[in-house]
């Protein structure tokens, strides 16, 4: 994707150029099927990453199983494997290592190439082709094992039997979904995107699984999202408890808790699945970009920023997951306090705000909002009773609040415009203003919010999108609407119980979503495409909590 | 030649043994797990092999230094470094005999004439155990290595 010449490629498709396709999950799991149709016939793709069985047997660390079977007719196929590992910065030359199929090796990596298409190497390439008739099927599994000698997988009816485990395992894992409202397989697709974007390992969430993926087309928004973001906390944590995934939720929670050590008391605004904390960015200048978009980065300057609102998703997510469930542990607790105690010294600073704004700091509202839910957050969990606050730090945390409350009031709401805005003392908006309706701040029928969106679709709306802000931020072209902040939008709208406005907004949102039911971080306004990484947690966890209220208000 | 220290030296040479090889798998030099291959003789479940491997490969090394003692004292050579080039001895005896033996032997690893099956399914390491790694080779004489030097160290210092 991100250089047609240099970068890697597995294609499994007809060798006839003219095709068409059609794809489709499986019903409630993430193995995907692919129909091709040519002239001659149509055969059917079916991908997957079996599930691993948790160390009971000796499956590979991780697979990528592909079957393709005839369905009519008769079809023939070309496989073509080119590795290029490390961002194609090394060459490598598959091994032929007899009936165990072809090994690609580099460092202490491995990548097991098993298939019954015969392959043979072509360049640093291997092709292979095959005819299928109805009926007839074919396995192509890609075995990576990285530290420890490789698992080599089966083929035939043990490939069979994977496809059937991960089948069965998806359909347990959605049937646990206790979201009964309207579009309900919509919400179900975006519970299985996050559960893919979640490292198993540690429970982290990453906000995309890709990295430059272009916001503006030819300009220079490419990024890199492979990495966690605090930001999204609350919403993932309050998305994933609304749909019945608590283990989810409390192991991203306990995920978070754990990061943050390196950093305590202060937050940096992203780590990586492991928890690490250095991630500066890096541009490869050999890759070509998605579509000329260069550079092409890895890594993510954005964690040297400092973002206020982070301490309020942190938080907020703490108070979600734990809600009703007893005390805190000592660590936990101790850690959540340390939270306020950092935003009572900083709240009055300047930031970079939710949307990462390279250039100079301001005093961004929705950022003192986020500091207000970071100690209206603490308080309520000292008073349900789940942390135990010293008298002094219950006063100084209720006096800050009501500090904080009183400078957005005074500050962040401009009466000329009858709305808030998004720096203090300002007189522009950003989207992110709508979600003072969500997390509690304020009703979303509040006549101060009832304005505050009404100038937000008036300044940043285009057919039926939202950009996320009004100001230019330093940075070439122009980028596409924010997905999520439509879904804030219908959040908005459900609370204050315009359930009508809030469906129809909410189908023709759902009308930008790809042929699977996938949202990138951005859309194309003139066009509906997907703009940006792909696809994007945070877009899928605005359609989940969306989806909630109106069902919510509903009932 | 006190007993109880020679099992003392015997467990440390192990330990120093085990920790190279751990730390040449850490470090990304090779992707060789002696006590991973050792515990999948036993059982086809990952996390008990690797427990059960390192336990009986902990073991087999121990037991294995009095043969080392034997050797020393069969030839009158006590010395440091006569027990490294016995442990480079070792070592490529096993890379070149042993490791490649083990599709023959290995109830569960496959092999390149014979595929993979259910029951085989572990990757064969190949002459000097290359296909774990082009580090594999020096490492694992590397580990060999320490292990015949800490024993000769030993045995120097007894005598």
């Amino acid at each position: 994707m991100l250089d047609a010449a240099r970068g890697g490629s597995c294609s499994l498709r007809p060798r006839d150029p003219f095709f068409t396709v059609e794809r489709r999950y499986v019903e409630r799991t993430a193995v995907l099927e692919t129909d091709f149709t040519t002239d001659s016939g149509s055969v059917r793709l079916i991908d997957l990453m079996p599930i691993d069985d948790g160390g009971r047997s000796l499956r590979p660390m991780r697979e990528v199983l592909r079957a393709i079977e005839g369905m009519a007719g008769t079809v023939e196929i070309e496989l073509r494997l080119d590795v290029r590992p490390d961002y194609a910065r090394r060459s490598l030359r598959p091994r032929r290592r007899g009936r165990l199929g072809w090994t690609c090796l580099w460092g202490d990596e491995v990548l097991v190439v098993h298939t019954d298409i015969a392959l043979q190497r072509e360049g640093d390439a291997l092709v292979g082709t095959v005819t299928l008739g109805a009926g007839e099927r074919r396995y192509l599994s890609l075995a990576y094992t990285k530290g420890d000698p490789a698992v080599l997988p089966p083929l035939g009816r043990h490939a069979e039997e994977r496809i059937a485990d991960t089948i069965a395992w998806w359909r347990d894992w959605t049937g646990r979904c206790q979201y009964t409202g309207p579009y309900r397989d919509e919400v179900v697709r975006s519970a299985v995107t996050l559960k893919l974007l979640t490292y198993t390992l540690s429970g982290a969430i990453v906000a995309a699984p890709t990295t430059s993926l272009p916001e503006a087309i030819g300009k220079g928004r490419n990024w890199d999202y492979r990495y966690c973001w605090l930001r999204d906390a609350g919403l993932t944590t309050e998305a994933l408890l609304a749909t019945g995934y608590r283990e989810e939720a409390l192991s991203f929670l306990g995920w978070m808790l754990h990061a943050t050590r390196l950093s305590w008391p202060e937050l940096q605004v992203m780590y990586d699945v492991f928890g690490r904390t250095r991630l500066d960015e890096k541009e490869l200048t050999h890759l070509a970009g998605y579509a000329a978009s260069r550079p092409v980065r890895i890594g993510n300057d954005a964690y040297r920023q400092r973002q206020l609102d982070i301490y309020g998703e942190v938080v907020t997510a703490a108070c979600a997951a734990l809600a009703g469930n007893g005390r805190l542990d000592r660590e936990s607790a101790r850690m959540l306090t340390g939270l306020g105690d950092v935003v009572c010294r900083q709240w009055y600073e300047s930031d970079c705000s939710i949307w990462e704004v390279r250039g100079p700091l301001r005093h961004y509202t929705f950022s003192k909002v986020m500091c207000w839910a970071t100690l209206d957050g603490l308080l309520k969990l000292h008073d349900d009773g789940a942390l135990v606050l010293p008298t002094a730090k219950v006063e100084l945390f209720g006096r800050e609040r009501a500090a904080i409350e009183q400078a957005i009031e005074q500050r962040g709401f401009n009466a000329a415009l009858g709305s808030y805005t998004s720096v203090l003392d300002g007189d522009k908006v950003d989207a992110s203003l709508l979600l003072m309706g969500c997390i509690g701040y304020k009703d979303a029928g509040d006549p101060r919010m009832r304005s505050t969106y009404d100038l937000i679709h008036q300044r940043l709306g285009r057919n039926g999108l939202l950009n996320r802000y009004e100001r230019f931020d330093g940075i070439a072209g122009v980028e596409g609407a924010f997905g999520i902040c439509g879904f804030w939008a219908i959040d908005n709208l459900a609370k204050r119980g315009d359930l009508d406005a809030a469906e129809r907004r909410f189908r023709h949102m759902l009308s930008f979503a790809n042929d699977l039911g996938l949202y990138a971080e951005e859309i194309d306004i003139a066009s509906g495409a997907a703009l940006g990484n792909f696809p994007q947690a945070f877009t899928h966890v605005g359609l989940i909590n969306a989806a909630v209220a109106i069902e919510r208000a509903r009932t | 030649m006190n007993l109880a220290y020679a099992a003392l030296w015997g467990l440390l040479a192990t330990v120093a043994m085990t920790m190279v090889l751990r730390a040449s798998q850490g470090f990304g030099w090779s992707r060789l797990s002696l006590p991973l291959l050792v515990g999948t003789f036993f059982t086809s479940q990952r996390d008990r092999a690797v427990v059960w491997g390192y336990l009986l490969y902990a073991i087999g090394g121990w037991l294995f230094a009095f043969v080392y003692f034997l050797l020393f004292d069969s030839v009158g050579i006590h010395t440091w470094w006569f027990g490294a080039l016995a442990g480079l001895v070792h070592g490529v005896f096993l890379l070149v005999s042993v490791l490649p033996l083990l599709p023959f032997i290995h109830p569960r690893m496959a092999s390149e004439y014979h595929g993979v099956t259910a029951e085989r399914q572990l990757e064969p390491p190949g002459f000097m155990a290359v296909n774990y790694g082009y580090g594999t080779p020096l490492t694992t004489l590397a580990a060999q290595t320490v292990y015949g030097a800490v024993l000769g160290a030993f045995v120097q210092l007894a005598n």
